[in-house]
């Protein structure tokens, strides 16, 4: 199989489909010129996040990833969403194949693409450094 | 199990199987060997030689036996570059839409020198043969365009450009690997002077194939060593696999109009389904495509997550996304037909053989359906374009 147990799980019976309306922090990456575009929505309250959704058009692990992070950060501090990595997503899901490590890069960064939203409308400071610019074809790369 | 990806492989038909079987157990003999047990492995060979040269209208001294169609498209190709650079001529006409056996081919020869031209196809997925002759030049080596393409099916009009090439006395190869079979190929009739076939395409053995090469053409060597093959491809024969190739081919082409009248009843009805999901494309000519081919775009949704579903209800397809192919780019055949980067990786494959039936066609139909939907239920894409907030490219 081309995909772990995990993998094929999440992607089968995806968690937290769908979208928060006058969400928090809202984040879209990816483009669909490349083949996939991920947009994750966050309720946050007392500087936790209490709620996620995802919409993904993409291949079975980007909605796999998508379904992965979100379940990783509801419940966390900001401050430790932030720093999901896309290895932690991968390593949740019992692996990846090497060319699609991008997907979980895109699920990485569309976390933090939330955030960051979050952050501007609250007028949180933050290091832009650390955020994606939105625009994942470069994510491919790194597969 | 649905089984409808058999432009990728088919499933090796009965007769194959015991032809083969056959060999390894009656026919092991080295058909260079002059003994009795050698003698009888070089009859069968000599068989499965004829009968595969009757089924295209060739000499069986024309008839060159390979690993498959990708060594056959790559033999064929070097050898006429060959031949035509010890002329001085170095320049090849293709077409856009080729096997990556092709196609990767002629991009390492355009390393070594030469000068490559792809002949653009038009939206229906048919290069036209106007086009086709005018790429021609005085230091042309070679035109190969494919027979039949493996993704949408479209039929070339190989034809007219082999009397083209006929006329201005340049080979043509045809990869013809996707329509022998399937649907009448004659090289004669299709003034072809070079053809690549595979067996498991046809219901044969995997791992073999032949090249047709027209007699007198200056073929060279492709590999060193015994008399094999004309010399030209040392090794001892594959002879179980040769001759079930022998047996499927001549299987096909006894059934060929059934098969073909059946299929294209299942394909029909197949497009008339898929066509009722909103936003959705044929690809390639309707007319002129293969009995058995059926290939769609979506918009708003991506090729192998919809490929997942399907076979997580049991339907075996194929998608042209990037995501299964492991590139950064979805198919270069349905980007040649004019469609855009994110419609192309929303694509699906159906591949139909005889022994598919109407409930499958219905079964795929409703399946492919289901799945659309929900996969569009969850896209972001989707949803921008349902608010109006992106434009339809298909309508």
């Amino acid at each position: 199989m081309l995909y772990s147990e995990k993998v094929m799980d999440h992607f089968m019976h995806p968690r937290n489909v769908g979208e928060i309306e006058n969400a928090d922090g809202v984040g879209e990456v990816g483009n669909a010129k490349c083949g996939d575009i991920m947009k994750i929505y966050l309720k946050i309250d007392g500087g936790v996040v209490t709620d996620a959704k995802f919409q993904t058009f993409g291949c079975g692990s980007a909605i796999a990833t998508s379904s992965m992070a979100t379940e990783m950060i509801i419940g966390k501090p900001v401050e430790e969403a932030a720093n999901l990595s896309n290895k932690a997503v991968v390593e949740a899901l019992d692996g990846l194949p090497t060319h699609k490590i991008h997907c979980s890069v895109l699920a990485e960064e569309a976390v933090k693409a939330a955030l960051k939203d979050y952050y501007d409308k609250n007028h949180i400071a933050y290091d832009p450094e650390a955020y994606c610019t939105g625009d994942c074809c470069h994510c491919h790369d790194e597969g | 199990m649905i089984y409808a990806d058999n432009a990728a492989t088919t499933k090796i038909s009965d007769a194959a199987k015991q032809e083969a079987l056959s060999c390894m157990e009656n026919f092991w003999g080295n058909p260079s060997s002059l003994h009795t047990p050698g003698q009888k492995a070089a009859e069968k060979l000599f068989w499965a030689r004829q009968t595969i040269a009757k089924a295209i209208g060739a000499e069986a001294r024309e008839i060159y036996f390979t690993s498959g169609g990708s060594e056959s498209d790559n033999w064929a190709i070097r050898a006429m570059a060959l031949a035509g650079a010890k002329k001085g001529k170095r320049h090849i006409v293709s077409t856009a839409i080729e096997h990556h056996a092709v196609l990767h081919t002629l991009k390492r020869l355009e390393q070594e020198g030469f000068s490559i031209t792809l002949v653009p196809v038009q939206q229906d997925g048919i290069v036209r043969t106007a086009d086709v002759a005018s790429a021609i030049r005085e230091d042309t080596a070679l035109v190969t365009v494919m027979t039949a393409n493996n993704e949408i099916g479209a039929i070339q009009p190989i034809g007219e450009i082999g009397g083209i090439c006929r006329e201005k006395k340049i080979p043509l190869h045809t990869d013809a690997v996707q329509a022998v079979g399937h649907i009448p190929v004659n090289v004669n009739e299709m003034h072809v002077d070079l053809l690549s076939m595979s067996a498991h395409k046809f219901h044969g053995p995997r791992g073999v194939g032949v090249l047709y090469a027209r007699r007198g053409l200056p073929l060279s060597n492709l590999i060193d060593g015994g008399a094999q093959e004309r010399g030209k491809r040392a090794g001892t024969e594959n002879l179980p696999a040769i001759a079930g190739m022998a047996t499927a081919l001549e299987e096909a082409c006894r059934n060929m109009a059934e098969n073909a009248q059946k299929e294209i009843a299942l394909r029909d009805h197949l497009i008339e389904g898929l066509s009722e999901i909103p936003h959705s494309a044929l690809n390639g000519d309707k007319e002129n495509r293969l009995p058995g081919n059926v290939n769609f775009c979506f918009e708003g949704i991506e090729g192998e997550s919809l490929l997942l579903l399907l076979d997580a209800k049991g339907i075996a397809a194929s998608s042209g996304s990037a995501c299964t192919s492991g590139s950064l780019d979805p198919s270069h055949v349905l980007l040649a037909i004019g469609r855009p980067h994110e419609v192309a990786h929303g694509s699906l494959r159906l591949t139909l053989s005889a022994e598919n039936t109407m409930e499958d066609v219905e079964e795929i139909i409703g399946a492919v359906k289901e799945a659309v939907a929900y996969l569009r239920s969850m896209s972001p894409v989707w949803k921008a374009l349902e608010k109006g907030e992106k434009e339809y490219v298909i309508q």
